[in-house]
């Protein structure tokens, strides 16, 4: 009768190893949408299908959620800058908010959890309903069929979603500060034109954005892909891609921003 | 291997990890015939419908298909045996975000150049043999059991298959759709001079429609003979299975420990 402490060190074990197994099993799948993306770039109209069910999904959680974060930023903004008196710098502290962390951050969150998992549970349906068998022995790629065109739909609509979302959120911080509180519209508008530097803010948050949207995408697939094919499978498969792309999402963000801003200021 | 055979399974065995599925099967499907293979749940039938197809590999022995051994072929010589092969799913397996008629063209256009309206004339043609030409523009969630059958059959056969194989074509229908259904596997077959292979445990449907019929037991091939011949059999297997017989060769039971024993009346345990 081996110790608790022996059992506890076993789990442990394997619980490694199971884990390096299946990244190794998604690494591999990833590689695979890779290679068999070209027939997918060949037929853009099932990418821009894709792009329709997955971008126009999640538009309007993402138009509103940034709306409302855009006014938070700018009320929170506002109590603080004024006790500087620099009221009028609230534009350049809500764009660069947005444009450097939230927009691409919390947009991909919202991704994740609208679009992420609605792309689980409709590959892991079409698993378990034999659909993809099927596409099989149609001497048909799954991979390349399904997988691909929703793979680069998911990696064009987050930056353009993350971009939407930062713009509603710019919108609701100009209606915040300067429509309710009453900030001056004129330095508003000039000092974040002035501020927002296109390669620092602009293109990183795109480059962010890219990147998470990369990661969402991918392993929204694979744990549908890789869902026993039952409906607890399906289910379970669907939250693993939500808590999995957030915290992918997280420590991706802490990452880049270490590479992209660190030494400046 | 004989020319006469679309299919041959030589000496196949089979496991899923350390089960063992199929017991050495050697069977023969002779071009142009509907043959079936029948036996209980769980027997491995739909197992060697994928051996057939190409997506599971035999242990030991070979399936050839057209003189082919599927197991040899890469993975381009797969896709092109399997091109020449239609294969009617359990459920069906329709594409769900798919229209009717989409599923029915999507082979067309996936593996032809064919244009449009060639693809919208082949797909009216198909659809209309199953009887559901009228119902082109519907969502497979829209259809019933029976008709989502017909679909998937009329997309099995989109390409003039060689080989047709149905999987528990009569699974969960109606007696009516039952029928249709049955009639439609003969006629397909011998409209395009294909060959079809019929898994099922439905014996009154198929013996009516088949030429030949292989019962599969515990992973070996127990008895084969013409639909005839298995009526009159009175081997204890198939005259259970021909008369839907609870208990007989195959147990009604699942194995278990004597039942005295599991209610603990033995006394021992008490
Ligand atoms: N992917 C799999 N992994 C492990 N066992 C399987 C798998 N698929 C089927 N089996 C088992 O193999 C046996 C035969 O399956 P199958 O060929 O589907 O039976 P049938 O079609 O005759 O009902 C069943 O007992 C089933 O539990
Ligand atoms: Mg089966």
């Amino acid at each position: 009768m081996p110790s608790r402490f022996v059992k506890g060190v076993r789990r442990i074990g394997h619980r490694t190893i199971n884990s390096l197994l299946r990244l190794g099993v998604a690494s591999r799948f990833f590689v695979l949408v890779l290679l068999h993306s070209g027939s997918s770039f060949r037929r853009p109209h099932l990418i821009i299908k894709e792009l329709f069910s997955t971008g126009v999904l999640s538009l309007i959680i993402i138009l509103v959620s940034g709306l409302f974060v855009g006014m938070v930023l700018g009320m929170q903004g506002y109590d603080t800058l004024q006790r500087y008196g620099s009221e009028e710098a609230l534009g350049v502290m809500v764009a660069l908010s947005l444009v450097r962390e939230l927009g691409p951050v919390v947009a991909a969150l919202l991704f994740a959890s609208r679009a992420g998992s609605a792309i689980t549970a409709e590959i892991g349906l079409m698993k378990a309903t034999e659909q993809l068998s099927a596409m099989e022995m149609m001497a048909v790629n799954p991979i390349a069929r399904v997988v691909a065109p929703r793979f680069w739909a998911g990696v064009l609509s987050m930056p353009l979603l993350a971009a939407m979302f930062s713009a509603m959120g710019v919108f609701g911080g100009y209606l915040v500060g300067v429509k309710l509180i009453g900030v001056d519209e004129g330095s508003f508008w000039s000092q974040m034109q002035s501020a927002v530097d296109f390669q620092q803010d602009i293109v990183n948050g795109i480059i962010k954005s890219f990147v998470f949207g990369v990661a969402v995408t991918a392993i929204a697939l694979f744990e549908g892909y890789d869902a026993p094919p039952t409906a607890e499978g399906v289910s379970g498969a669907t939250t693993r891609t939500v808590v999995t792309s957030s915290l992918a999402i997280l420590a991706l963000d802490f990452v880049l921003t270490a590479f992209m801003f660190r030494g400046e200021g | 291997m004989t020319a006469d055979n679309l299919v041959e399974f030589q000496n196949v065995s089979f496991s899923y990890g350390k089960r063992p599925i199929l017991k050495g099967i050697s069977m023969a499907v002779p071009r142009g015939k509907v043959v079936a293979i029948m036996g209980g749940s769980g027997c491995g039938k739909t197992t060697m419908l994928r051996l057939i197809g190409g997506q599971i590999r035999p242990s030991v022995g070979a399936v050839a298909v057209d003189g082919q051994r599927v197991h040899e072929l890469d993975a381009d010589g797969l896709y092109q045996m399997r091109r020449r092969m239609g294969m009617l799913f359990q459920f069906g397996a329709l594409f769900t975000d798919m229209s009717v008629f989409d599923n029915v063209a999507f082979q067309m256009r996936e593996h032809t150049d064919l244009s449009e309206s060639v693809i919208r004339d082949l797909v009216l043609m198909k659809l209309h043999a199953v009887g559901l030409r009228g119902a082109r523009d519907l969502m497979p969630s829209e259809l019933s059991g029976g008709m989502a059958r017909r679909v998937a059959l009329a997309r099995a056969v989109a390409l003039d298959p060689m080989l047709i194989m149905y999987d528990e074509p009569f699974a969960g229908l109606d007696p009516i759709s039952l029928g249709v259904i049955g009639n439609l596997i003969r006629r397909l077959n011998d409209a395009l001079g294909a060959t079809s292979i019929v898994v099922t445990h439905d014996v009154h449907e198929s013996l009516e429609i088949v030429d030949y019929v292989y019962f599969v037991s515990d992973g070996v091939i127990v008895a084969q003979g013409t639909p005839d011949e298995m009526r009159a059999s009175d081997k204890p297997f198939v005259h259970q299975f021909v008369h839907g017989e609870e208990d007989g060769p195959v147990p009604f039971h699942y194995p278990a420990s004597a039942y005295g024993e599991d209610l603990r009346l033995g006394g021992k345990h008490a």
